[in-house]
């Protein structure tokens, strides 16, 4: 028994420091990710999901050049391009996909600009990797309370908000016509959303920040068909990939070639994503009655 | 935020519903121009009006959406505040995705009490009510579906249920035939009226064409160049009331039970037959 124990969590797993804060802050921002993705999801708002994470390398790269931890510049960037694209309307996004693509283009252009910067400053190119990949094993400090705070101010919010967001996520007028301030609710869960991006962006990075916001939602829509218990589920997967993915990631350096770990953002999306493939092979679908057929006939 | 119960009715008979002098102009366009009626508790009343005759705008100023230029609106003989207490409202399309997780049961719980911060906890009474009002629009079947893959007409017995759980005195319904078929939009006309009937709650439906509605409706509100005509059928929709509402001349047709309005004199007075006399009751804004 001991003997299979070591070979799945190799030597140290359970001592080590920054394993701690990886397991800690991972479990912290999957939890908040995944049940944020359902919202997002319901609102139909993924896109604006992945403007955030893209915006969120702007923040990041500036924040190694000012020397402030990668969180804060996430941070930033999240809490003004979310209420800056709420404030400018992306209910009709149709309409300025366009402008929108142009916008993108030209801060990824700005992101790249710092990032050189970035890289020819410290003569690495870890801060890239890092804003981008993500780093999960280098999260300490003070990043650790301040990712757990981020996430039970937004959870907290979520629990407030969660009868008008639905609501308004079916429809705003109706959300409207019951008195739900629906334009300070949109700005609300933008700037909630922010701030998920932003933690999801601290540990995996920016690139793969929306997978980790709307893949553990997009397996558990196909396992569920409460908005409760679709939060719970992909908090629940959201929670055992970034573990999973921990413990894989501080094994692969015992892997061959030995001293040479594979990055835990990988492992992290790889189970999501696997996670979602095997979502698939149950879906619930509307239940055919006989009813339905007869009036599919008519 | 408050709490969804309508208030106890007022005493003595207020209309639950009184809209006075209401006028809207919008870019230089006068919207609606001195629309005045009542409706009383129970009644269906039909807004019938072609597209941009106003209706929308009218229903979003009873529900508090949007404010008049001027006039006054009173619900249950009170003033509009900027939440409706009171009124339920039935969109005329909802924006939810077919994978998204809420189910019908999901939405018309949130009839209840959806505009209230904070977790709610579940209970055995708020279940049953839910359950209730499924059966009361025969909407059972597809309860636990997910609201997204419902059809038209499913998602519209939902909307139903979830605005009349909260026991509403008045339902605002926005064009709820627009994206049906004919059998589903009379089923959805005959259900709306019955429930209605039962619960004693007033209706006020949109829609441009006044046949549907033929069998179930009381009243009728026409609207044609932002002004307003209101009454019963036989009452409003005859050839010299309709001319005078829309300056214009109209003829009144009835055909097989169903009425056609044209515009321009009647040409074949002799298959056609207008409308008998005028009452004197008519609320006819010219």
């Amino acid at each position: 028994m001991g003997g299979t124990l070591s070979a799945v969590f190799e030597p140290g797993f359970f001592t080590s420091a920054p394993v701690h804060a990886a397991l800690l802050t991972g479990a912290v921002v999957a939890l908040i990710s995944s049940t944020v993705g359902v919202f997002t999801v319901l609102r139909s708002q993924s896109f604006a999901g992945h403007s955030l994470a893209d915006l969120g390398t702007l923040g990041g790269s500036g924040a190694f050049l000012l020397g402030v931890g990668p969180l804060w510049g996430f941070i930033a960037a999240g809490m003004v391009v979310g209420g800056a694209m709420d404030l400018a309307g992306t209910q009709r996004r149709n309409s300025r996909d366009v402008a929108t693509g142009i916008i993108l283009g030209a801060v990824l252009g700005l992101s790249a600009l710092l990032l050189y910067f970035d890289t020819t400053e410290s003569s690495t190119t870890g801060v890239t990797v890092t804003v981008l990949f993500g780093s999960l094993f280098a999260v300490s400090g003070y990043t650790v309370p301040a990712a757990v705070a981020f996430t039970a101010l937004g959870l907290a919010t979520l629990v407030l908000c969660y009868r008008p967001l639905l609501l308004s996520s079916v429809s705003t007028d109706l959300a409207a016509a019951r008195g739900i301030r629906v334009r300070l609710l949109g700005l609300t869960f933008m700037l909630v959303m922010g701030v998920t991006v932003a933690l999801s962006s601290l540990i995996v990075g920016t690139i793969l920040s929306p997978a980790l916001l709307i893949g553990p939602a997009a397996a558990a829509l196909r396992l569920t068909r409460r908005p409760l218990a679709a939060m719970g589920t992909a908090a629940a997967l959201g929670v055992a990939a970034t573990w999973l993915g921990v413990l894989l990631a501080y094994d692969s350096y015992h892997w061959k070639p030995v001293g040479s770990g594979w990055p835990v953002s990988f492992f992290i999306i790889g189970l999501i994503f696997i996670a979602y493939m095997l979502s698939g092979l149950r879906k619930p679908g509307r239940t055919p009655t006989t009813a339905d057929a007869a009036s599919e006939a008519v | 935020m408050t709490t969804t119960h309508p208030e106890p009715a007022p005493s003595g008979s207020e209309p639950v519903l009184a809209l006075d002098g209401i006028s809207v102009r919008l870019g230089g366009h006068q919207i609606l121009d001195h629309v005045a009626f009542a409706l009383d508790a129970g009644e269906f009343t039909g807004l019938i009006g072609s597209n941009g005759a106003g209706k929308t705008t009218l229903l979003r100023i009873v529900m508090g959406l949007r404010a008049a230029d001027s006039g006054t609106v009173r619900v249950g003989g009170r003033p509009l505040t900027r939440r409706a207490r009171g009124v339920g409202y039935v969109p005329q399309k909802i924006q939810i995705e077919p994978d998204a997780p809420l189910r019908a049961r999901d939405l018309v719980a949130l009839g209840l009490d959806g505009e209230r911060l904070g977790p709610r906890l579940p209970s055995r009474a708020r279940r049953d009510q839910v359950q209730q009002m499924l059966e009361a629009v025969d909407a059972t079947r597809f309860a636990d579906e997910r609201v997204g893959t419902l059809s038209g007409g499913e998602q519209q017995r939902i909307l139903i249920a979830h605005a009349l759980i909260a026991r509403p005195r008045l339902l605002l319904m926005d064009e709820p035939l627009a994206n049906l078929d004919l059998r589903s939009g009379q089923e959805i006309v005959e259900l709306t009226s019955r429930v209605a009937k039962e619960q004693g709650v007033a209706v006020l439906l949109s829609a441009h064409d006044i046949n549907p509605l033929l069998p179930v409706m009381d009243k009728v509100v026409y609207l044609a160049g932002g002004r307003c005509a209101h009454g019963s059928t036989d009452q409003v929709v005859r050839s010299d009331v309709l001319t005078r509402l829309y300056r214009h001349p109209i003829s009144v047709l009835r055909v097989d039970g169903r009425i056609l309005v044209v515009a321009g004199a009647a040409v074949t007075a002799d298959t056609v037959e207008t409308v008998a006399d005028d009452d004197g009751s008519l609320a006819v804004q010219a």
